[in-house]
């Protein structure tokens, strides 16, 4: 939304994406904020911002594809996994780690390649059926491919990596890495939706035949998009090998996906305050659900109590889903635009 | 020779349920170009509502099972009605993703009130075992086969017969026109959901009765995309062969690959032909091919 007291005079003005005086003091506030921030709060809440921050990066990649190019993909989670597999196996030949992350990444971007190739020449729910399928065959090479991955049972060590001779062996330190990640590939995505590909996958969200009319290869387009957001899969993957320094194939599996999905209809579609704003609330919540689960479920009758917490938080996002879907289907960003005009514009109606 | 025998007789008959499943998935999107995530969900939730009713109530075989009938029609009204109808003409995405919140509440109700447990279900279809010289096969195999035939018999002739099924066509080929001609399509997206109840409630109960009442019947929801998407989205011809084929093919991959590669291919089978059929023919083998008109 453009303030109406500022005039744009020049065409780096009209460009910037931090227009004014007070929106670069917000920016630097929230920066001094996130770095101050992990001095302060227990162990609990800073792992909660850590899951967050590499989250969000997988988020942004599900974003990009779906709220800009309006393809769904569920195998988010999966690709996630190639890339956290990859990093340990890449350090493992002895690279450094930086390389070993750019090498798992392209890994991770080829996987995408090679499922999107098929899915994206056709319209329709392909690439939904597609993913599907990756979904489920990748979890199952990595349970099976026990001499590369571990398997089931011993799972995957991942070596500590350290920056400038710094170990990352606490969530404190790894915390300024992931937050700075979080950071970096925001930037990078609001950038890539401002590009000529950026306006490219909006035309062939808003109207695949009329973009193709322009001279819009849409296929073409359409795979980069799946791509790019397989390399924020890989990214995220990377960053999560990092944090939890032990792999399983059980934390790729279809849910995280789906939930990957949730966030960004909660946050809003197309937006990417709406992917921050939906990973925070989804992890928020589910977070709550947690901790407060069990003495929720002390109040229910004996027989349904043990099973309660685990149920009571499927319940819960269920239900929020559902009304997400039907009375906010815009989004939280929607809500939060609005109010923001109101107070722009108060005590005038618009 | 028997052993091979006992591989088909096995596939074909879990294939037909998949078949059965894949009805009800093809019906919601020809009446409605909805796909339906929560099929799995309902199957389950319908197969522990049965065990239930059968164990826990010790209901006998002819009230349970006109009472599951109910249940599901009850279910099917109230998830159309109150999920799915405020999303009409909302984009695909949102009712995708709502029917996967819907899978998300069986799956949490069904966490809630049976912990998730699996359960053996009482056995209700005749489970002798037949002779025919070498070769045996179960009864349980052949009946659930039968009800299976019988279904989807009764369904075509619903379809091609009845004037409800005439509007479902209608609705399914040009919503406008069916409007024009005085259907509701809100009543018939209503009926898709009911119908598509009904066959996961005998699917989930068949299913469950072969194998066992569990959690893991909600999978089956997701493996049905697979047997869909062989068959071609719009066919429900398609959907029953594609689902015995399918079946086949697991029971096959179960007993002659799983023991080389260490087990699980059975479950990602599916997937992998799903995948293959997308590059080689995406309309299916039975679908009619997607032409666009500007």
């Amino acid at each position: 939304m453009q303030l109406t007291n500022v005039i744009n005079e020049t065409y780096e003005q009209d460009m910037a994406i931090i227009r004014t005086k007070s929106q670069w003091g917000l920016l630097l506030l929230l920066f001094a904020i996130l770095i101050v921030l992990p001095f302060f709060i227990g162990p609990h809440i800073l792992s909660l911002l850590n899951v967050i921050a590499i989250t969000l990066i997988a988020v942004h990649g599900v974003n990009l594809l779906l709220g800009y190019v309006g393809e769904i993909t569920v195998a988010q989670a999966a690709f996630l996994g190639v890339g956290a597999y990859s990093f340990p196996v890449f350090m493992e030949t002895g690279m450094p780690w930086v390389l070993s992350m750019v090498c798992a990444t392209l890994i991770t971007g080829g996987f995408g390649l090679i499922f999107g190739l098929p899915a994206l020449r056709v319209k329709g729910f392909y690439l939904l059926m597609v993913t599907l399928g990756a979904q489920f065959i990748i979890p199952w090479i990595f349970s099976h491919w026990k001499t590369l991955t571990g398997g089931l049972v011993w799972g995957k060590a991942v070596p500590t990596i350290s920056i400038a001779g710094i170990a990352l062996d606490s969530d404190f330190k790894k915390y300024f890495l992931f937050v700075g990640m979080a950071t970096l590939m925001t930037f990078i995505l609001i950038n890539i939706t401002r590009s000529k590909l950026g306006r490219a996958l909006t035309a062939i969200r808003d109207n695949d035949l009329a973009a193709e009319a322009m001279g819009i290869n849409v296929f073409r387009y359409k795979l980069i998009a799946f791509f790019i957001c397989s390399l924020y899969a890989g990214i995220a993957g990377c960053m999560w090998a990092v944090y939890i320094e032990h792999l399983f194939p059980d934390q790729f599996y279809l849910m995280e996906s789906v939930w990957y999905i949730a966030m960004i209809i909660v946050g809003g579609a197309g937006t990417i305050m709406g992917t921050i704003f939906g990973t925070i609330f989804i992890l928020g919540l589910s977070e709550l659900t947690v901790v407060y689960g069990p003495a929720f479920s002390n109040l229910l009758p004996f027989e349904f109590a043990q099973a309660a917490s685990g149920s009571l938080a499927l319940l819960i996002f269920a239900i929020v889903i559902a009304l997400f879907l039907i009375y906010e289907p815009r989004g939280l960003y929607h809500r939060w635009e609005q109010i923001r005009h109101y107070f722009r514009v108060y005590p005038f109606k618009y | 020779m028997n052993e091979l025998f006992d591989i088909l007789v096995g596939g074909i008959a879990i294939g037909s349920i998949y078949g059965l499943v894949a009805m009800g998935f093809v019906l919601i999107i020809k009446a409605s170009r909805i796909l339906n995530f929560a099929q799995g969900g309902m199957m389950m939730f319908l197969a522990y509502m049965f065990w239930s009713l059968m164990v826990q109530f010790h209901l006998p075989l002819w009230v349970a099972f006109p009472l599951i009938f109910i249940i599901a029609i009850i279910l099917g009204v109230l998830t159309e009605r109150l999920l799915l109808r405020p999303m009409i003409g909302k984009p695909l995405l949102s009712v995708v993703m709502m029917t996967i919140a819907l899978t998300i509440l069986w799956e949490g109700i069904v966490s809630l009130f049976w912990q998730t447990q699996t359960y053996s279900m009482p056995r209700f279809l005749p489970g002798r075992i037949v002779r025919l010289g070498e070769l045996s096969i179960s009864q349980e195999y052949v009946a659930s086969f039968i009800i299976v035939i019988i279904l989807s018999g009764a369904l075509s002739i619903f379809f091609l017969r009845t004037k409800l099924g005439l509007a479902m066509r209608v609705i399914a080929q040009d919503e406008q026109a069916g409007q024009a001609l005085g259907i509701r399509p809100s009543t018939i997206y209503m009926m898709a959901w009911v119908i598509s109840f009904i066959l996961a409630a005998v699917a989930g109960i068949l299913f469950a009765s072969m194998q066992s009442v569990s959690y893991t019947i909600s999978n089956l929801g997701l493996k049905v995309f697979a047997v869909v998407l062989l068959g071609g989205l719009d066919s429900l011809v398609g959907a029953i062969v594609a689902g015995i084929l399918l079946g086949l093919l697991e029971s096959l991959t179960a007993w002659y690959i799983d023991p080389i590669v260490g087990g699980g291919l059975r479950d990602i089978a599916p997937y992998i032909i799903m995948v293959i059929v997308l590059m080689v023919r995406p309309s299916g083998l039975f679908g009619s091919p997607r032409i666009e008109r500007v």
